[in-house]
């Protein structure tokens, strides 16, 4: 019992000191658990993404799309069950700020490829019957206020003119992970204004989404799909909707990259302090640790003295990080609204947040630690703070 | 009466451990301050550098980028015949009708794809960008499957660099030179003969044109010809202004990001400092208490620790700074999510980011130590000595 009321006793001596070193990793450790958590949510749609869905598009890039015919081709590739279509859409809300996700799709079959889009049937009833109808994502309408019957206009930016949609229904996520920040629309309702307006632009389709019958046979699939259309005016690229989702993850990899080191550079920071507030406490603690020394108390013991102090405050900072993450995501996340989905503190993020403390502790009494154990008797008695 | 400056400044040096431990925390936030906001610069830097203030460009109205914009041939035709362009050597306007296109193209460190700006120009286009110079091989010939490539793209991407040939819109491409803009955003994109490319990606019309004023001061005049006129749906811009807009987002995302975690990591450094300081008051209250006996009046004191602290951030400062100016070396390949399109760009250090990153430093000093000095300032004279 004298041990563990020692340590304590020592650790909370400057009072001032101790809470200041706590609330610094405390600040750190938080800070550490939020980056990763915006790094994870970058990662959110990709991993909440079915491997049973394929994507395909143009071969070339995705601004380029393909003629709407190739949706009967692919629906008699094997293993295909169904096959729904989408075009990005690009409208401005209001103004450019408002950036959300807008697809015109093909109905039903595109609800019916995504069942985590939960829409109850009357609303879904009323978007089919309505050629002007449009749904929201839950995340999406409560940003904005949007309730069932609204008119929402938008600024084409790809298609020229101010277009308004009825909000027909507002569906939810099957779980968390799912976006609810899309804004939907009828594709045949676009296509044929386009045509209209365009003779000659129209039937033509952003990306097809494929639903498979068995997850396992994805590559073949993908495989049998660019096989049909190779050598044809537009080469098809198709991959499971991860790889998909993956990609454009990718494309933002050199910030993430950088958010992932900065998150690292937070922990360094906070054991320079920590090392700090260990090496005066050690300094100021030479005269004791010789005391302990001469009345027989081993190296070891001094050194153990120290790593516990050191590494008890560490954690107890740490603790107090990892519980102020939680509040800190969700009013991040709510501030922030559709921009990233699925923001959530994982487990993982916990425990490396555990583990940072850790680290920090144990590095941090390292060198007084190693001081104070090599301390000769003598020069310790004579040692002033 | 001043305490003298070579007194605080070996007060520092006396805890080497403890000032390297402090000073390397400020460091390290600098650090990450200072090139947070250098990213941010030179990619402001990139893309404002890439327009000249007498070319104009237009797009489709309501089209933020070149590759969502489509311009008919009979609405550039329009366009050209507009008095206020200027006029090559030979009588003809000097205006570029350019198709652009995105394409995904593997990197070279990851494998993974990016979409890579593709542009159809012309000989007037090359007039109109004096920046681009060819730094290998030579000029594509016009009417072939010819291309060449921007630095960047050619270091960067699979099959862009010099010689090497790219297959895209079902045709085989060569390589046949590398070209430098002078760190625009014309080093992130490929070149080739506008024919050429409508014919391959079978467009109809163009995505933009560039031009320039016989007079820069007809912008304006210019501006209301085109989108008063109603054959035409075009919106037209000062090139700078344009390139400009585009790094808005991505620039304004990398600035909000930087600067919220610099002022989180602050934290940690002024908390540091303080620990620092109030250490450095406890053990020196003999001290503290001889000097007021001597005659130093709070005042005094205070200014002698306040300037430790500031010291103490200046020096963390300067350290931060360079190890900033370090990063100038490397080149950062992104998508820009506004023309969602690869760019690159270099941290840029300006005169304004030191002098910025020094006061952030000294306030760091500043805050860390300004509660400890005003303790070590209050101690009365006959208890300080006793403490001793």
């Amino acid at each position: 019992m004298f041990v563990p009321l020692l340590v304590l006793r020592n650790a909370f001596r400057h009072k001032l000191r101790t809470t200041l070193t706590i609330v610094g990793i405390v600040v750190a450790i938080a800070a550490f658990g939020m980056l990763r958590t915006i790094v994870d949510a970058w990662y959110a749609g990709a991993n909440a993404s079915s491997s049973a869905r394929l994507v395909t598009r143009s071969s070339v890039s995705l601004v380029f799309s393909l003629p709407l015919t190739y949706a009967q081709k692919i629906r008699q590739v094997d293993g295909v069950k169904e096959v729904a279509w989408a075009n990005w859409f690009g409208g401005v809300y209001v103004n450019e700020r408002n950036f959300f996700a807008q697809f015109a799709i093909s109905t039903p079959s595109y609800l019916d490829i995504y069942p985590e889009f939960i829409l109850p049937d009357d609303e879904r009833r009323a978007f089919l019957a309505d050629r002007l109808g449009a749904i929201a994502g839950r995340k999406l309408a409560d940003k904005y206020g949007w309730k069932v019957g609204d008119q929402i206009p938008l600024r084409g930016t790809i298609y020229p003119g101010t277009w308004t949609f009825n909000l027909r229904g507002i569906y939810d996520g099957a779980d968390e992970g799912t976006d609810t920040s899309t804004f939907f629309f009828h594709f045949d309702y676009l296509n044929e204004t386009i045509k209209r307006q365009y003779p000659g632009r129209g039937d033509q389709a952003g990306v097809f989404v494929e639903s498979i019958r068995d997850a396992d046979d994805a590559a073949a699939v993908s495989q049998a799909i660019d096989t049909t259309f190779k050598n044809s005016l537009a080469e098809t690229l198709t991959e499971t909707e991860k790889a998909f989702q993956l990609g454009f993850v990718s494309m933002s990899e050199a910030i993430l990259l950088a958010i992932q080191a900065v998150s690292y550079v937070v922990i360094v920071i906070i054991m320079a302090v920590m090392a700090n507030t260990m090496a005066m406490t050690a300094r100021e603690r030479y005269g004791e640790y010789a005391t302990f020394k001469a009345i027989g108390f081993s190296n070891g013991f001094v050194a153990m003295l120290i790593f516990a102090e050191s590494v008890g405050i560490a954690v107890l900072g740490g603790l107090l990080g990892i519980a102020a993450t939680f509040p800190l995501a969700s009013t991040f996340a709510h501030t922030i609204g559709s921009i990233l989905s699925g923001f959530k503190v994982s487990q993982q993020t916990v425990a490396l947040q555990f583990a940072a403390a850790l680290i920090v502790g144990v590095v941090a009494a390292a060198i007084p630690a190693w001081r104070a154990a090599r301390v000769r008797i003598v020069e310790g008695l004579r040692a002033i703070g | 009466m001043a305490i003298p400056i070579g007194y605080i400044g070996r007060n520092l040096v006396a805890r080497r451990l403890t000032t390297t431990l402090t000073a390397g925390g400020m460091a390290l936030v600098v650090y990450v301050f200072a090139t947070v906001l250098m990213l941010s610069a030179g990619l402001q830097k990139t893309l404002v550098a890439t327009g000249e203030d007498d070319n104009v460009v237009v797009i489709r109205r309501g089209s933020q980028t070149e590759v969502q914009s489509g311009i008919a041939r009979l609405q550039a035709g329009v366009v050209e015949s507009l008095p206020q362009i200027a006029l090559s050597g030979d009588g003809r306007p000097l205006i570029s009708k350019e198709p652009v296109v995105l394409i995904s193209l593997p990197k070279r460190s990851s494998g993974k794809s990016a979409n890579v700006v593709i542009r159809g120009v012309t000989p007037a286009g090359l007039i109109l960008r004096l920046q681009v110079k060819l730094v290998e091989g030579r000029m594509f010939r016009p009417g072939t499957a010819e291309v060449i490539a921007g630095r960047s793209i050619a270091d960067g991407f699979q099959g862009a660099g010099f010689g090497e040939t790219l297959r895209f819109a079902s045709r085989d491409w060569k390589i046949v030179g590398v070209f430098d803009a002078g760190h625009t955003a014309f080093d992130s994109e490929i070149w080739g003969d506008a024919e050429q490319m409508l014919q391959a990606f079978r467009r109809t019309g163009y995505s933009s044109l560039l031009f320039r004023l016989n007079d820069p001061s007809q912008f304006d005049a210019v501006k209301s010809a085109i989108e008063n006129d109603p054959r035409l749906t075009l919106e037209a811009k000062r090139e700078k202004r344009f390139y400009a807009e585009q790094s808005e987002a991505l620039s304004r995302f990398i600035s909000y990001l930087g600067t919220s975690i610099s002022i989180i990591f602050s934290f940690g450094a002024v908390i540091g400092a303080a620990i620092t300081m109030y250490a450095s008051v406890a053990s020196r209250t003999g001290e503290i208490g001889t000097l007021r006996a001597l005659g130093f009046s709070r005042g005094a004191i205070l200014t002698a620790f306040l300037l430790e602290a500031l010291l103490l951030g200046l020096i963390g400062g300067v350290v931060g700074l360079i190890g900033a100016s370090v990063m100038q070396a490397l080149t950062i390949s992104t998508t820009n999510f506004q023309t969602f399109a690869e760019i690159a760009f270099s941290f840029t250090l300006t005169p304004r980011i030191v002098v910025v990153s020094l006061i952030f430093a000294l306030g760091m000093g500043f805050v860390g130590g300004f509660l400890p000095a005003a303790r070590a300032a209050r101690m009365k004279i006959v208890d300080a000595l006793r403490a001793a």
